[in-house]
């Protein structure tokens, strides 16, 4: 297996982008270059140079150790929310599939349904109207989208387990819905919902990124990749830099999330790849 | 002079040999029965006809087919006499149709493609050709789709599309496996017929020696790659050379060795048991639907015996079985298991359920594929009060696996590590544990190759002997279930048409479905089976 | 297929009323005393006493939601707290660029997708294969609002092809408010390009897998032809589910796209009435986009009808 991991095309260059961006959300819980909160208007619009790598913003601020401490907000946050949307959406998913047809399968489809026609942004733009625009809000609204994705994903793959022999046999041996739910259901479907877990990973750190821009998402001090570009846009044209290095940072999280997934498919499920005459 | 010529053919994909050396040849109006198992290779012989081959195949001999060299020619050329001078009829009818096309656009395709004609003429001449294949124009009008047809009917459908243009040679690779026998028997006679009328020839790819008994004028028998044996049908049934033909034909017609020690005590007893389904179409709100699954079936196992249980799909068997299992319950009747009630007041009853256990179809399926051997023969454990722990348990494992013809050390592996033969000894083993007193077996064999059925039957029928096992053995070809019952039912449209002892309802059918389906069964020549 | 439609219907019904139950809980019953909470802590009592009676608020909940309901559908929207005028023409003016810009990127996305996917899929494992995938890869990694920032940066300020936002309103010209948004739709366009590209992609290969791929080639037809007459028709069906899905991602994005734009439409309105506190319009444009993105996805279930005659008929 370890082989696999070092030549696959995908699998190596995803975790070496994912690992690079989650040491530097770690390292900025203890050391971050300079201090975020503190201006230095002497400082201010200074291009990437030796003192400031990827320079400063209109504020004096390091725009490297602002991203540092970016990347622990996005990750955070997608994190939290992946986590809610699979510890709420799994266990409903595996309920629905276990009483197919029955009360409990339409009422939590049709709710799936429902908040499937509420996009995270109308979510947050809901909470933060009002209750006011923070991180826990882009975390809960980012989160609760992400419950029927994990829910309708886990309903699918285990509705086509349902049918297969030795889950008659389980039941044959006198096991019930729930029991074997977890036994024989859930070990089957993990490898599919680890991958789902790490694009949806990746669709939070973008859509973290699209509240904060529009300022529905973590507040100052907080600092987030979205509000930098926000704060970039008008000196675009004058500090290209202050825009430039935040996308990129967001680029190349989401891409290396997402090389990341598509190489634990090929490992944990090969007969997933396509082979194909 | 012949249609079709294999001269020498090697066929190796991605450098992994998978034929070597084969030849065969068909001449027009003749019939050539292509018997092998499993990974023999004949699927892969008629794709190579056709050059329809996945990537990274190479070739190497000789196919001459109506005059030329199918291995030399180019692309176009190929598609030229696809469909043209060769037509091919393939396995699985339920997927072998584009859904979201008619049945006539699909069969006028095939006329369209190769000649320049008006769709309202193609139309025509398609409907000549599912006429031609049973399926008159009155009855099944161009516009169906392929979901509103059977299995039987969907190919017939692919068929008329092989013949459209009334090809020199038909291919027909296992046409007739995933079928009911009944309509196996008017599939076969159509394709019998087709090639009489055209003059047309057939290369008939199957793995079962009876189908192909009554229909070829030559037989090839194919083993790993290889062709072993080759020649005319009716010499070769009576004198087969080479080792593995004769071990086939003995397996086909093989019938393990029983005491039979029925007793006359009943063990299970099925009094007027119904079954309904309540559907809905379109979902929860829509038109209720009530089906009759099982209409007011009794009968009784009797202790030590072995009992068959013959239909063919959609008979209710299937319901009736989950019914006996405690798994669903019924809308009235009773099921007594030695005279305890299965069901209590819609619950099943543990105490009875635990004496009961069941094999099923599917080698590959039956196991979940992340749990070791010894969990997986210990799962019947849970019906247990106190199931063993520790050395008992071990004990339990190793004893269970050793009576399947598997060893204590099989315990520690993983399911995939087995062959589909050894995976249903598995699956024994796991209905065994328990030491129930009645094994249900649910086309236990049907999945299986002829030669691991024989000897998964001869392991049953010791088992048997053994343990004073009773059997409820379900399928739907009549020769195993002859070879292995003392008695058989014969069930239709969830009623028991038939019943009585084994030799007695098959050499003398009594009801005409019984008839029927006894006359369908492919049987091998009676003089065949006793000259071995 | 009446059956079918019909059925479609009363599901798009009864979730259009579950969103709205939503909708109005959400802001109008979780704050408390939405006056309260429109007009601040120094509110005075009198003024908070007027707007209560303005806004309906004595009434109990289910009251005041038929009597919000049925004004949705009656076409009143209710009147903006900040600015005094009907919502329901605030909305009007902003829809008439939030939606060409929709269904602009949606076009765009839909004419790039399509045959790229055709193609990466007919060609699969190809350089040319390779390449799309690399593309797309990149394309579902960028935000789009960046790439809008790096567009106006190059395109319009660098190079002066266009105009670096704005919209000078329809009256100047189809043409001419066609070209404002141009850059908006293809910045929204690349990701869901990328995404329908590949699914595309993928969807055509399982298919070209199917046993009646093989039944069609052994009647003779050629690898191009089993292609376009089998394959991609019934490739589409998972495509659409996807399209479906995208279409609210898509007006998420439009709504973040504005702010880069400078665009008049509905994204800057929403703003704007959270920092005013305007539950009102806040509710109103929740609502109509909620609308949207469930009208879209009864057109796609219809589509598959007309796709899939499986749907159509009662077996």
């Amino acid at each position: 297996m370890m082989g696999a991991f070092l030549h696959s095309r995908t699998l190596l260059p995803g975790a070496v982008l994912t690992l690079v961006f989650t040491f530097a959300a770690l390292i900025s819980l203890v050391w971050v270059p300079y201090d975020i909160t503190v201006l230095d208007i002497a400082n201010r619009m200074k291009s990437p140079n030796w003192t400031h790598p990827f320079g400063t913003d209109q504020f004096g601020r390091d725009i490297l150790s602002m991203i540092m401490e970016g990347a622990r907000t996005s990750i955070a946050v997608a994190l939290v929310a992946v986590g809610i949307g699979m510890i709420i959406g799994v266990p409903l998913g595996l309920a629905a599939a276990a009483r197919k047809g029955g009360l409990l399968d339409e009422v939590i489809m049709r709710a799936n349904d429902l908040v499937f026609a509420f996009p995270s942004l109308l979510i947050a733009v809901m909470i933060t109207a009002v209750f006011g625009a923070s991180a826990l809000n882009a975390i809960i609204a980012i989160g609760i989208f992400n419950i029927p994705v994990f829910a309708r994903l886990t309903r699918g793959a285990a509705l086509s387990l349902w049918n297969r022999e030795y889950i008659l046999a389980a039941r044959v041996a006198g096991k019930g819905p729930a029991r074997i739910s977890l036994e024989h259901i859930l070990p089957n479907v993990a490898n599919l919902l680890i991958v789902q877990g790490t694009i949806q990973f990746s669709l939070g750190i973008l859509a973290e990124a699209g509240l904060s821009y529009v300022g529905l998402g973590a507040q100052p001090p907080i600092a987030s990749w979205g509000r930098m570009l926000a704060d970039s846009q008008t000196m675009i044209s004058l500090a290209p830099h202050l825009a430039l290095f935040p996308g990129l940072a967001i680029l190349l999280t989401v891409l290396g999330l997402n090389l990341l997934g598509d190489g634990l498919r090929d490992i944990l499920d090969p007969r997933l790849r396509r082979a194909r005459t | 002079m012949s249609l079709l010529k294999i001269e020498s053919l090697s066929l190796a994909i991605h450098g992994l040999k998978i034929l070597d050396d084969v030849s065969m040849e068909v001449a027009p109006g003749r019939i050539l029965g292509v018997i092998g198992e499993s990974g023999s290779g004949k699927s892969i012989t008629a794709f190579s006809v056709l050059q329809l081959l996945p990537g990274g195949a190479e070739c190497t001999g000789r196919i001459t087919l109506c005059g030329k060299d199918m291995l030399s020619l180019k692309e176009a050329e190929l598609c030229a006499m696809r469909g043209r001078e060769v037509g091919m009829v393939f396995q699985e009818p339920m997927t072998a149709l584009n859904p979201l096309k008619t049945i006539g656009d699909q069969v006028a395709e095939t006329i369209l493609i190769h000649e320049r004609v008006s769709k309202a003429e193609a139309m025509m001449r398609a409907a000549e050709a599912l006429r031609r294949a049973e399926l008159p124009v009155e009855k099944f009008p161009l516009s169906r789709y392929p979901h509103e047809l059977s299995g039987g009917q969907r190919q017939r459908v692919v068929i008329a599309m092989a013949i459209a243009l009334k090809p020199k040679l038909l291919i027909a690779d296992e046409p007739t496996t995933a079928l009911d026998v009944t309509t196996q028997a008017q599939i076969l006679n159509l394709l019998r017929r087709l090639v009489e009328e055209d003059e047309m020839g057939l290369m008939l790819i199957s793995h079962d020696l009876a189908v192909v008994a009554d229909l070829a004028d030559d037989l090839v028998i194919m083993k790993t790659g290889e062709v072993v044996e080759y020649g005319p049908a009716k010499k070769l049934f009576r004198n087969f050379q080479h080792p593995y033909s004769k071990a086939l034909l003995a397996a086909s017609g093989h019938v393990p060795a029983r005491e039979a020690q029925a007793r006359d005590v009943p063990l299970l007893q099925v009094r007027e048991v119904v079954r309904d389904y309540t559907g809905h179409s379109h979902g929860w709100w829509g038109k209720t639907t009530l089906t009759r699954a099982v209409d007011k079936v009794s009968f009784e196992i009797r202790r030590g015996e072995s009992l068959g249980l013959v239909g063919e799909s959609g008979c209710g068997k299937s319901t009736l079985t989950r019914a006996i299992l405690g798994l669903e319950d019924v809308q009235s009747g009773e099921i007594l298991f030695d005279g305890l009630p299965v069901f209590t007041h819609h619950h099943a009853n543990v105490a009875v359920r635990r004496r009961m256990q069941v094999v099923f179809q599917d080698p590959y399926g039956s196991f979940n594929p992340r749990w070791k051997v010894d969990r997986l023969i210990t799962e019947p454990f849970h019906l247990m009060d106190k199931p063993p722990t520790g050395a008992a348990r071990a004990a339990a494992i190793a004893e269970a696996l050793e009576s399947v013809g598997l060893t204590a050390g099989d315990a520690d592996k993983y399911i995939h590590e087995f062959s589909g033969g050894q995976r249903q000894r598995i699956a024994i083993a796991r209905a065994l544990i328990i030491k129930p007193d009645l094994i249900i077996l649910d086309e236990a064999v049907s999945a299986l190759d002829v030669s691991v059925r024989a000897q998964v039957l001869d392991l049953l029928a010791n088992l048997s002997d053994r343990f004073g096992l009773t059997y409820l053995f379900i399928s739907h070809d009549l020769s195993v279930v002859r070879s292995i019952t003392d008695r058989v039912l014969v069930m239709k449209s969830g009623r028991i048409v038939e019943e009585g002892p084994t030799a007695d309802v098959f050499d003398n059918p009594q009801h005409s479905y019984t008839q029927q389906l006894v006359a369908a069964a492919p049987v091998l020549p009676a003089d065949v089976v006793t000259a071995h | 297929m009446l059956q079918y439609f019909l059925k479609r219907l009363l599901s798009l019904g009864l979730s259009l009323v579950a969103a709205s139950v939503v909708i109005f809980l959400a802001l109008e019953v979780v704050p408390g005393d939405p006056a309260a909470y429109m007009l601040g802590l120094n509110a005075q009592e009198d003024t908070l006493a007027a707007l209560r009676e303005e806004l309906g608020l004595g009434g109990s909940i289910a009251e005041r939601y038929f009597s919000w309901a049925g004004g949705l559908l009656t076409g009143d929207f209710g009147t903006s707290y900040t600015y005094r005028t009907p919502v329901a023409g605030m909305i009007a003016d902003r829809l008439w660029v939030s939606l060409p810009l929709a269904l602009y990127a949606l076009t765009v996305s839909t004419l790039i997708a399509f045959p790229a996917g055709i193609w990466a899929a007919s060609r699969r494992g190809s350089g040319a294969d390779a390449s799309v995938m690399g593309v797309t890869q990149l394309g579902i990694a960028i935000p789009n609002f960046w790439f809008a920032m790096l567009m106006v940066l190059v395109l319009a300020i660098q190079l002066r092809w266009f105009s670096a936002g704005g919209f000078p309103g329809w009256e100047a010209g189809f043409l001419a408010g066609m070209k404002a948004l141009t850059l908006p739709a293809i910045a929204l366009a690349l990701p869901q390009a990328s995404i329908l590209t590949r699914v595309m992609r993928s969807s055509l290969l399982d298919t070209l897998g199917e046993d009646f791929i093989r039944t069609a080639r052994a009647k003779g037809l050629t690898r191009s032809q089993a292609l376009w007459r089998h394959a991609v028709r019934n490739a589409l069906i998972p495509v659409l589910t996807i399209l479906g899905l995208q279409f609210s991602f898509l007006l998420a994005g439009a709504i973040i796209i504005e702010n880069v734009f400078f665009l008049p439409g509905l994204g800057r309105l929403v703003f704007q009435s959270i920092s005013a506190r305007d539950l009102i319009v806040v509710e109103s444009v929740v609502m109509l986009l909620v609308f949207a993105v469930i009208m879209v996805n009864f057109a796609v279930d219809m589509a598959y009808a007309w796709v899939d005659p499986r749907l159509r008929r009662r077996r």
